[in-house]
Protein backbone atom coordinates (compact mmCIF):
# COMPACT_ATOMS: atom_id res chain seq x y z
CA UNK A 1 0.00 0.00 0.00
CA UNK A 2 1.86 3.50 -1.27
CA UNK A 3 0.48 6.86 0.25
CA UNK A 4 0.00 9.50 -1.52
CA UNK A 5 1.29 12.63 -0.52
CA UNK A 6 -0.55 16.10 -1.45
CA UNK A 7 1.77 17.45 -3.66
CA UNK A 8 1.95 21.15 -5.36
CA UNK A 9 3.76 24.44 -4.39
CA UNK A 10 5.07 25.05 -1.28
CA UNK A 11 3.14 27.67 1.15
CA UNK A 12 3.53 31.31 0.74
CA UNK A 13 2.26 32.46 4.13
CA UNK A 14 3.53 30.80 6.93
CA UNK A 15 0.44 28.68 9.32
CA UNK A 16 -0.67 30.25 12.31
CA UNK A 17 2.33 28.84 14.79
CA UNK A 18 2.42 25.88 17.60
CA UNK A 19 1.43 26.47 21.01
CA UNK A 20 2.90 22.93 22.22
CA UNK A 21 6.33 20.85 21.70
CA UNK A 22 6.11 17.61 22.68
CA UNK A 23 9.77 16.64 23.11
CA UNK A 24 10.03 12.55 23.42
CA UNK A 25 13.87 12.98 25.33
CA UNK A 26 14.40 9.54 24.90
CA UNK A 27 12.60 6.18 24.40
CA UNK A 28 14.28 4.16 27.33
CA UNK A 29 12.07 3.49 29.89
CA UNK A 30 12.16 1.18 32.50
CA UNK A 31 8.46 0.00 32.11
CA UNK A 32 7.29 -1.92 29.23
CA UNK A 33 3.53 -0.87 29.11
CA UNK A 34 1.99 -2.95 26.22
CA UNK A 35 0.09 0.50 24.74
CA UNK A 36 3.04 2.29 25.02
CA UNK A 37 2.85 5.32 22.39
CA UNK A 38 6.48 4.88 20.91
CA UNK A 39 6.98 3.29 17.77
CA UNK A 40 7.62 -0.65 17.40
CA UNK A 41 10.97 0.48 16.48
CA UNK A 42 12.46 2.49 19.51
CA UNK A 43 15.34 5.17 18.56
CA UNK A 44 19.02 4.02 20.02
CA UNK A 45 20.59 5.84 22.96
CA UNK A 46 23.14 6.64 21.02
CA UNK A 47 21.46 8.31 18.30
CA UNK A 48 19.03 10.57 21.32
CA UNK A 49 20.30 14.68 20.70
CA UNK A 50 22.74 16.02 22.71
CA UNK A 51 21.88 18.52 25.60
CA UNK A 52 23.04 21.69 23.46
CA UNK A 53 20.75 20.47 20.61
CA UNK A 54 17.75 20.25 22.72
CA UNK A 55 18.64 23.70 24.09
CA UNK A 56 18.85 25.09 20.91
CA UNK A 57 15.44 23.30 20.03
CA UNK A 58 13.51 24.86 22.84
CA UNK A 59 14.76 28.27 22.09
CA UNK A 60 13.19 27.86 18.44
CA UNK A 61 10.05 26.81 19.77
CA UNK A 62 9.66 29.55 22.14
CA UNK A 63 10.73 31.81 19.27
CA UNK A 64 8.68 30.44 17.13
CA UNK A 65 5.42 31.05 19.53
CA UNK A 66 5.72 27.71 21.69
CA UNK A 67 4.16 28.02 24.95
CA UNK A 68 3.80 24.90 26.38
CA UNK A 69 6.46 22.33 26.42
CA UNK A 70 5.87 18.71 27.36
CA UNK A 71 9.11 16.79 28.19
CA UNK A 72 8.38 12.87 27.28
CA UNK A 73 9.91 9.52 26.19
CA UNK A 74 10.03 6.85 26.83
CA UNK A 75 10.79 7.75 30.77
CA UNK A 76 12.31 11.50 30.47
CA UNK A 77 14.60 10.69 33.44
CA UNK A 78 16.48 8.16 32.23
CA UNK A 79 18.50 11.18 30.60
CA UNK A 80 21.00 12.08 32.94
CA UNK A 81 20.63 16.28 31.58
CA UNK A 82 17.06 16.29 32.63
CA UNK A 83 17.50 18.88 35.94
CA UNK A 84 19.30 20.65 32.97
CA UNK A 85 17.14 20.64 29.62
CA UNK A 86 14.52 21.94 32.16
CA UNK A 87 16.08 24.87 33.15
CA UNK A 88 17.15 25.75 29.56
CA UNK A 89 13.61 25.14 28.60
CA UNK A 90 12.35 27.69 31.98
CA UNK A 91 15.12 29.80 30.51
CA UNK A 92 13.46 30.03 27.13
CA UNK A 93 10.75 31.06 28.60
CA UNK A 94 8.83 27.96 28.45
CA UNK A 95 6.38 26.13 30.26
CA UNK A 96 7.45 22.83 31.29
CA UNK A 97 5.52 19.76 31.70
CA UNK A 98 6.92 16.57 32.67
CA UNK A 99 5.24 13.40 31.60
CA UNK A 100 6.99 10.66 33.64
CA UNK A 101 6.44 7.07 34.92
CA UNK A 102 7.74 8.31 38.44
CA UNK A 103 10.17 5.16 39.16
CA UNK A 104 13.41 6.87 38.43
CA UNK A 105 13.40 10.05 40.05
CA UNK A 106 14.41 10.73 43.79
CA UNK A 107 13.97 13.71 46.33
CA UNK A 108 17.02 15.60 45.98
CA UNK A 109 16.05 15.11 41.91
CA UNK A 110 12.23 16.50 42.50
CA UNK A 111 13.77 19.10 44.47
CA UNK A 112 16.47 20.54 41.56
CA UNK A 113 14.14 20.39 39.07
CA UNK A 114 11.21 22.33 40.66
CA UNK A 115 14.58 25.14 41.49
CA UNK A 116 14.96 24.67 37.25
CA UNK A 117 11.80 25.93 37.02
CA UNK A 118 9.59 22.76 36.27
CA UNK A 119 6.02 24.17 35.98
CA UNK A 120 3.58 21.33 36.57
CA UNK A 121 4.10 17.29 36.67
CA UNK A 122 2.17 14.14 34.52
CA UNK A 123 2.23 10.99 36.85
CA UNK A 124 1.53 8.06 34.87
CA UNK A 125 -0.54 5.35 36.82
CA UNK A 126 -1.36 2.05 35.58
CA UNK A 127 -3.97 0.45 38.04
CA UNK A 128 -5.00 1.14 41.28
CA UNK A 129 -4.40 -2.02 42.64
CA UNK A 130 -1.10 -2.67 42.90
CA UNK A 131 -0.39 -6.44 41.98
CA UNK A 132 -2.16 -5.89 38.73
CA UNK A 133 -0.43 -2.14 37.75
CA UNK A 134 2.68 -4.32 38.39
CA UNK A 135 1.75 -6.61 35.82
CA UNK A 136 0.39 -4.04 33.53
CA UNK A 137 3.54 -2.02 33.38
CA UNK A 138 5.97 -5.03 33.44
CA UNK A 139 7.67 -4.04 36.12
CA UNK A 140 7.73 -5.17 39.67
CA UNK A 141 7.37 -2.86 42.40
CA UNK A 142 6.84 0.06 40.15
CA UNK A 143 3.40 1.15 41.94
CA UNK A 144 4.67 1.35 45.01
CA UNK A 145 7.28 3.77 43.61
CA UNK A 146 5.04 5.88 42.07
CA UNK A 147 3.12 6.29 45.37
CA UNK A 148 6.30 7.34 46.93
CA UNK A 149 7.02 10.02 43.76
CA UNK A 150 3.61 11.71 43.81
CA UNK A 151 4.31 12.19 47.53
CA UNK A 152 7.48 13.77 47.21
CA UNK A 153 6.41 16.23 44.24
CA UNK A 154 3.50 17.97 46.55
CA UNK A 155 5.67 18.04 48.90
CA UNK A 156 7.98 20.43 46.50
CA UNK A 157 4.94 22.19 46.00
CA UNK A 158 4.74 21.17 42.30
CA UNK A 159 1.39 20.60 40.53
CA UNK A 160 0.38 17.29 39.53
CA UNK A 161 -1.74 15.56 37.32
CA UNK A 162 -2.30 11.53 37.50
CA UNK A 163 -2.73 10.09 34.28
CA UNK A 164 -4.21 6.63 34.22
CA UNK A 165 -4.44 4.71 31.13
CA UNK A 166 -7.51 2.99 31.13
CA UNK A 167 -8.62 -0.42 29.26
CA UNK A 168 -10.42 -3.34 29.77
CA UNK A 169 -8.27 -5.16 32.58
CA UNK A 170 -8.93 -2.09 35.10
CA UNK A 171 -11.41 0.44 34.03
CA UNK A 172 -13.60 -2.06 36.48
CA UNK A 173 -11.34 0.26 39.15
CA UNK A 174 -11.88 3.38 37.69
CA UNK A 175 -13.95 4.90 41.16
CA UNK A 176 -10.65 3.59 43.43
CA UNK A 177 -8.48 5.02 40.89
CA UNK A 178 -10.48 8.05 41.34
CA UNK A 179 -9.98 8.21 44.97
CA UNK A 180 -6.17 7.48 44.53
CA UNK A 181 -5.68 10.99 42.49
CA UNK A 182 -8.00 12.57 45.85
CA UNK A 183 -5.56 10.37 48.09
CA UNK A 184 -2.64 11.59 46.23
CA UNK A 185 -3.53 15.26 46.39
CA UNK A 186 -3.78 15.51 42.49
CA UNK A 187 -5.37 18.87 40.76
CA UNK A 188 -6.08 16.66 37.57
CA UNK A 189 -7.12 13.50 36.56
CA UNK A 190 -6.91 12.50 33.34
CA UNK A 191 -8.90 9.28 32.43
CA UNK A 192 -7.08 8.22 28.69
CA UNK A 193 -8.66 5.37 26.74
CA UNK A 194 -5.60 3.29 25.10
CA UNK A 195 -5.52 4.77 21.51
CA UNK A 196 -4.33 1.95 18.96
CA UNK A 197 -1.67 2.08 17.07
CA UNK A 198 1.81 0.77 18.00
CA UNK A 199 2.18 -1.43 20.45
CA UNK A 200 -1.63 -1.22 21.78
CA UNK A 201 -2.98 -2.23 18.35
CA UNK A 202 -0.68 -5.36 19.16
CA UNK A 203 -2.39 -5.85 21.99
CA UNK A 204 -6.06 -4.53 21.23
CA UNK A 205 -7.71 -7.94 21.57
CA UNK A 206 -6.49 -7.85 25.38
CA UNK A 207 -7.32 -4.05 26.00
CA UNK A 208 -10.49 -3.07 24.10
CA UNK A 209 -12.97 -2.29 27.41
CA UNK A 210 -16.66 -3.77 26.58
CA UNK A 211 -19.59 -1.49 26.16
CA UNK A 212 -20.87 -2.70 29.41
CA UNK A 213 -17.65 -1.50 30.75
CA UNK A 214 -17.58 1.83 29.13
CA UNK A 215 -20.96 2.87 30.23
CA UNK A 216 -20.22 1.90 33.56
CA UNK A 217 -17.32 4.46 33.67
CA UNK A 218 -18.80 7.36 31.61
CA UNK A 219 -21.41 7.44 34.25
CA UNK A 220 -19.24 7.06 37.24
CA UNK A 221 -16.72 10.22 35.70
CA UNK A 222 -19.94 12.38 35.19
CA UNK A 223 -20.65 11.87 38.78
CA UNK A 224 -17.14 12.49 40.26
CA UNK A 225 -16.66 15.20 37.93
CA UNK A 226 -19.42 17.10 39.62
CA UNK A 227 -18.93 15.68 43.20
CA UNK A 228 -15.38 17.22 43.45
CA UNK A 229 -15.53 19.95 41.17
CA UNK A 230 -13.28 22.53 42.65
CA UNK A 231 -10.89 20.32 43.89
CA UNK A 232 -10.12 17.44 40.98
CA UNK A 233 -10.57 18.64 37.30
CA UNK A 234 -11.15 14.89 35.89
CA UNK A 235 -10.42 15.09 32.14
CA UNK A 236 -12.52 12.30 30.13
CA UNK A 237 -12.99 11.50 26.08
CA UNK A 238 -14.96 8.67 25.06
CA UNK A 239 -12.58 6.14 23.15
CA UNK A 240 -12.74 6.28 19.16
CA UNK A 241 -13.85 2.82 19.06
CA UNK A 242 -17.28 3.68 20.85
CA UNK A 243 -17.64 7.07 19.04
CA UNK A 244 -19.42 8.21 16.02
CA UNK A 245 -17.60 11.86 15.87
CA UNK A 246 -13.30 11.35 15.23
CA UNK A 247 -11.85 14.02 17.50
CA UNK A 248 -9.44 16.77 16.14
CA UNK A 249 -6.46 14.53 16.46
CA UNK A 250 -4.02 16.79 17.93
CA UNK A 251 -5.59 20.12 17.10
CA UNK A 252 -5.38 18.70 13.22
CA UNK A 253 -2.68 17.59 11.90
CA UNK A 254 0.30 20.74 11.76
CA UNK A 255 -2.23 23.03 13.50
CA UNK A 256 -1.18 23.30 17.43
CA UNK A 257 1.56 20.53 18.23
CA UNK A 258 5.63 19.84 16.87
CA UNK A 259 6.47 16.47 18.29
CA UNK A 260 10.43 16.15 18.28
CA UNK A 261 11.70 12.61 18.60
CA UNK A 262 14.66 11.42 20.31
CA UNK A 263 16.51 11.21 17.16
CA UNK A 264 15.36 15.16 16.15
CA UNK A 265 13.35 14.11 13.69
CA UNK A 266 10.25 16.64 13.83
CA UNK A 267 7.06 14.50 13.16
CA UNK A 268 3.18 16.23 13.21
CA UNK A 269 2.11 12.97 16.01
CA UNK A 270 3.96 11.05 17.90
CA UNK A 271 2.71 7.96 15.90
CA UNK A 272 3.09 9.75 12.39
CA UNK A 273 5.99 7.70 12.25
CA UNK A 274 3.21 4.68 11.51
CA UNK A 275 2.55 6.08 8.40
CA UNK A 276 4.23 4.70 4.95
CA UNK A 277 5.57 7.39 2.77
CA UNK A 278 6.24 10.29 4.83
CA UNK A 279 9.23 12.13 5.37
CA UNK A 280 10.63 13.81 8.43
CA UNK A 281 12.40 16.80 8.75
CA UNK A 282 15.51 16.45 11.55
CA UNK A 283 16.31 19.24 13.56
CA UNK A 284 20.18 18.67 12.87
CA UNK A 285 19.42 19.92 9.33
CA UNK A 286 16.77 22.87 9.39
CA UNK A 287 14.94 24.99 11.81
CA UNK A 288 11.90 24.42 13.58
CA UNK A 289 10.40 27.54 12.20
CA UNK A 290 11.46 25.88 8.50
CA UNK A 291 9.69 22.76 9.53
CA UNK A 292 6.83 24.00 10.92
CA UNK A 293 5.99 25.96 7.28
CA UNK A 294 7.74 23.83 4.78
CA UNK A 295 8.61 20.12 6.14
CA UNK A 296 6.41 17.75 3.68
CA UNK A 297 5.27 15.61 6.53
CA UNK A 298 3.55 18.72 8.06
CA UNK A 299 1.74 19.78 4.65
CA UNK A 300 0.66 16.46 3.91
CA UNK A 301 -1.96 16.37 5.93
CA UNK A 302 -2.36 20.39 7.25
CA UNK A 303 -6.08 22.08 6.15
CA UNK A 304 -8.60 20.38 3.96
CA UNK A 305 -7.23 20.34 0.92
CA UNK A 306 -6.54 16.50 1.19
CA UNK A 307 -9.46 15.44 2.18
CA UNK A 308 -11.49 12.83 -0.02
CA UNK A 309 -14.93 10.71 0.34
CA UNK A 310 -16.58 11.92 2.96
CA UNK A 311 -14.44 15.04 4.58
CA UNK A 312 -14.64 16.44 1.08
CA UNK A 313 -16.67 19.37 1.63
CA UNK A 314 -18.24 18.38 4.63
CA UNK A 315 -19.15 20.69 7.30
CA UNK A 316 -17.35 19.28 10.53
CA UNK A 317 -14.06 19.39 8.15
CA UNK A 318 -12.29 22.44 9.65
CA UNK A 319 -13.58 21.20 13.23
CA UNK A 320 -12.01 17.78 13.73
CA UNK A 321 -10.06 18.29 10.61
CA UNK A 322 -10.93 14.55 9.61
CA UNK A 323 -10.04 12.62 12.39
CA UNK A 324 -7.16 10.97 13.07
CA UNK A 325 -4.43 9.98 9.83
CA UNK A 326 -2.59 7.24 12.23
CA UNK A 327 -6.16 5.81 13.37
CA UNK A 328 -7.37 5.51 9.60
CA UNK A 329 -4.21 3.88 8.57
CA UNK A 330 -4.27 1.09 11.48
CA UNK A 331 -7.49 0.34 10.46
CA UNK A 332 -7.90 0.61 6.84
CA UNK A 333 -4.30 0.61 5.93
CA UNK A 334 -5.04 4.00 3.84
CA UNK A 335 -4.00 7.20 5.73
CA UNK A 336 -6.06 9.14 2.98
CA UNK A 337 -9.87 8.31 4.06
CA UNK A 338 -12.31 9.33 6.78
CA UNK A 339 -11.43 8.16 9.88
CA UNK A 340 -13.26 4.99 10.58
CA UNK A 341 -14.38 6.48 14.14
CA UNK A 342 -17.02 8.86 12.29
CA UNK A 343 -19.92 7.12 11.62
CA UNK A 344 -20.25 8.82 8.06
CA UNK A 345 -16.93 6.56 6.81
CA UNK A 346 -17.82 3.90 5.06
CA UNK A 347 -15.02 1.80 7.44
CA UNK A 348 -16.87 2.29 10.60
CA UNK A 349 -18.12 -1.17 10.97
CA UNK A 350 -14.95 -2.26 11.61
CA UNK A 351 -14.54 -0.65 14.30
CA UNK A 352 -17.04 -3.09 15.87
CA UNK A 353 -15.61 -6.10 13.85
CA UNK A 354 -12.96 -4.99 16.71
CA UNK A 355 -14.74 -4.71 19.44
CA UNK A 356 -16.34 -8.15 19.12
CA UNK A 357 -12.91 -9.94 18.64
CA UNK A 358 -11.62 -8.35 21.78
CA UNK A 359 -12.15 -11.60 24.08
CA UNK A 360 -8.96 -12.64 24.84
CA UNK A 361 -8.16 -13.49 28.92
CA UNK A 362 -6.28 -11.75 30.60
CA UNK A 363 -2.72 -12.10 30.01
CA UNK A 364 -0.33 -12.79 27.11
CA UNK A 365 0.36 -8.98 26.76
CA UNK A 366 3.19 -8.32 24.06
CA UNK A 367 5.10 -6.12 26.41
CA UNK A 368 6.83 -2.99 24.88
CA UNK A 369 10.65 -3.91 24.27
CA UNK A 370 13.50 -2.88 22.45
CA UNK A 371 14.25 -5.69 19.41
CA UNK A 372 16.46 -8.33 20.18
CA UNK A 373 16.03 -8.09 23.82
CA UNK A 374 12.63 -9.93 24.75
CA UNK A 375 11.75 -11.10 28.13
CA UNK A 376 9.42 -13.45 29.71
CA UNK A 377 5.87 -12.76 28.83
CA UNK A 378 3.93 -11.84 32.12
CA UNK B 1 -5.65 40.23 51.46
CA UNK B 2 -2.53 39.30 48.80
CA UNK B 3 -3.62 37.41 46.15
CA UNK B 4 -1.28 34.93 44.29
CA UNK B 5 -0.72 32.76 41.22
CA UNK B 6 -1.48 29.23 42.45
CA UNK B 7 1.81 26.61 41.69
CA UNK B 8 1.96 26.28 37.92
CA UNK B 9 0.03 29.07 36.81
CA UNK B 10 1.61 32.27 35.49
CA UNK B 11 0.98 35.53 33.58
CA UNK B 12 2.94 35.19 30.18
CA UNK B 13 3.63 37.35 27.05
CA UNK B 14 2.79 35.52 24.26
CA UNK B 15 5.15 38.05 21.72
CA UNK B 16 4.25 35.54 18.74
CA UNK B 17 0.62 36.35 19.07
CA UNK B 18 0.87 39.80 20.37
CA UNK B 19 -0.54 39.06 23.83
CA UNK B 20 -0.62 37.93 27.52
CA UNK B 21 -1.93 34.19 28.33
CA UNK B 22 -1.98 32.35 31.79
CA UNK B 23 -0.47 29.26 30.92
CA UNK B 24 -1.51 26.43 33.12
CA UNK B 25 -1.27 22.60 33.91
CA UNK B 26 -2.88 21.57 29.99
CA UNK B 27 -4.35 25.09 29.60
CA UNK B 28 -3.88 28.19 27.99
CA UNK B 29 -6.36 30.90 29.29
CA UNK B 30 -6.63 34.20 27.52
CA UNK B 31 -7.33 37.18 29.88
CA UNK B 32 -8.90 40.35 28.98
CA UNK B 33 -7.19 43.49 28.75
CA UNK B 34 -8.26 44.54 32.18
CA UNK B 35 -8.00 40.84 33.20
CA UNK B 36 -4.38 41.59 32.36
CA UNK B 37 -3.83 44.69 34.01
CA UNK B 38 -5.18 43.45 37.28
CA UNK B 39 -2.80 40.72 36.76
CA UNK B 40 0.10 42.21 35.98
CA UNK B 41 -0.27 43.73 39.39
CA UNK B 42 -0.48 39.83 40.91
CA UNK B 43 2.91 39.31 42.36
CA UNK B 44 1.87 37.59 45.82
CA UNK B 45 3.05 41.14 47.61
CA UNK B 46 0.72 43.86 46.67
CA UNK B 47 -2.84 43.43 48.62
CA UNK B 48 -6.00 43.74 46.81
CA UNK B 49 -6.41 47.58 48.20
CA UNK B 50 -2.85 48.33 46.65
CA UNK B 51 -3.81 46.75 43.03
CA UNK B 52 -7.31 48.74 43.09
CA UNK B 53 -5.25 52.16 44.09
CA UNK B 54 -2.87 51.48 41.65
CA UNK B 55 -5.02 51.27 38.71
CA UNK B 56 -7.59 54.09 40.47
CA UNK B 57 -3.98 55.75 39.87
CA UNK B 58 -3.72 54.54 36.20
CA UNK B 59 -7.23 54.90 34.44
CA UNK B 60 -7.97 58.30 36.82
CA UNK B 61 -11.22 56.24 37.65
CA UNK B 62 -13.54 56.29 40.75
CA UNK B 63 -11.94 53.69 43.36
CA UNK B 64 -15.24 52.26 44.61
CA UNK B 65 -16.07 51.08 41.00
CA UNK B 66 -12.34 49.50 40.41
CA UNK B 67 -12.64 47.60 43.40
CA UNK B 68 -15.81 45.44 42.20
CA UNK B 69 -14.56 45.07 39.04
CA UNK B 70 -11.40 43.93 40.96
CA UNK B 71 -12.52 41.80 43.38
CA UNK B 72 -15.40 39.82 40.63
CA UNK B 73 -12.24 38.77 38.07
CA UNK B 74 -10.41 37.93 41.56
CA UNK B 75 -13.02 35.51 42.48
CA UNK B 76 -13.30 34.34 38.88
CA UNK B 77 -9.44 33.36 38.54
CA UNK B 78 -10.02 32.10 42.00
CA UNK B 79 -13.03 29.97 40.78
CA UNK B 80 -10.86 28.63 38.05
CA UNK B 81 -7.91 27.72 40.30
CA UNK B 82 -5.47 30.17 38.60
CA UNK B 83 -4.76 32.15 41.79
CA UNK B 84 -4.16 30.87 45.37
CA UNK B 85 -4.35 31.83 48.77
S1 LIG C 1 3.88 4.03 28.25
FE1 LIG C 1 4.91 2.80 29.82
S2 LIG C 1 6.64 1.83 28.72
FE2 LIG C 1 5.92 3.53 27.41
S3 LIG C 1 7.20 5.25 28.01
FE3 LIG C 1 5.35 5.38 29.26
S4 LIG C 1 5.86 4.29 31.18
FE4 LIG C 1 7.40 3.72 29.64
S1 LIG D 1 -16.83 13.04 7.30
FE1 LIG D 1 -14.78 13.74 7.85
S2 LIG D 1 -15.00 15.92 8.31
FE2 LIG D 1 -17.08 15.05 8.30
S3 LIG D 1 -17.49 14.53 10.44
FE3 LIG D 1 -16.61 12.68 9.50
S4 LIG D 1 -14.39 12.81 9.85
FE4 LIG D 1 -15.27 14.85 10.26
Amino acid sequence: MTTQIMTGSLPDTSPPPPVGLLAELTHRCPLRCPYCSNPLALAEQAAELTTADWARVFQEAADLGVLQLHLSGGEPAARHDLVALVRHAAQAGLYTNLITSGVMLDAARITELAEAGLDHVQLSVQDSEPNSADRIAGFPGGHARKLAFARLVTSAGLPFTLNAVVHRQNLDRLDEIVALALELGAKRLEVAHVQYYGWALLNRDHLLPTRAQLDTASDLVAHAQTLHRGRLTIDYVVPDYYATEPKPCMGGWGRQVMVVNPAGRVLPCHAAESLPGLVFDTVRDHSLAHIWTYSEAFLAYRGVAWMRGACQGCPKAEQDWGGCRCQAFALTGDANVTDPACRLSPDHHLLDVAVQRATAPIGNFTYRERAGTKKARG
Amino acid sequence: MVPQFARGHRLHQDKARKRWVILAPERVFEPDEIAVEVLLLVDGVRTVDQIVDTLAEKFAAPREAIKVDVAAMLADLHDRQVLAG
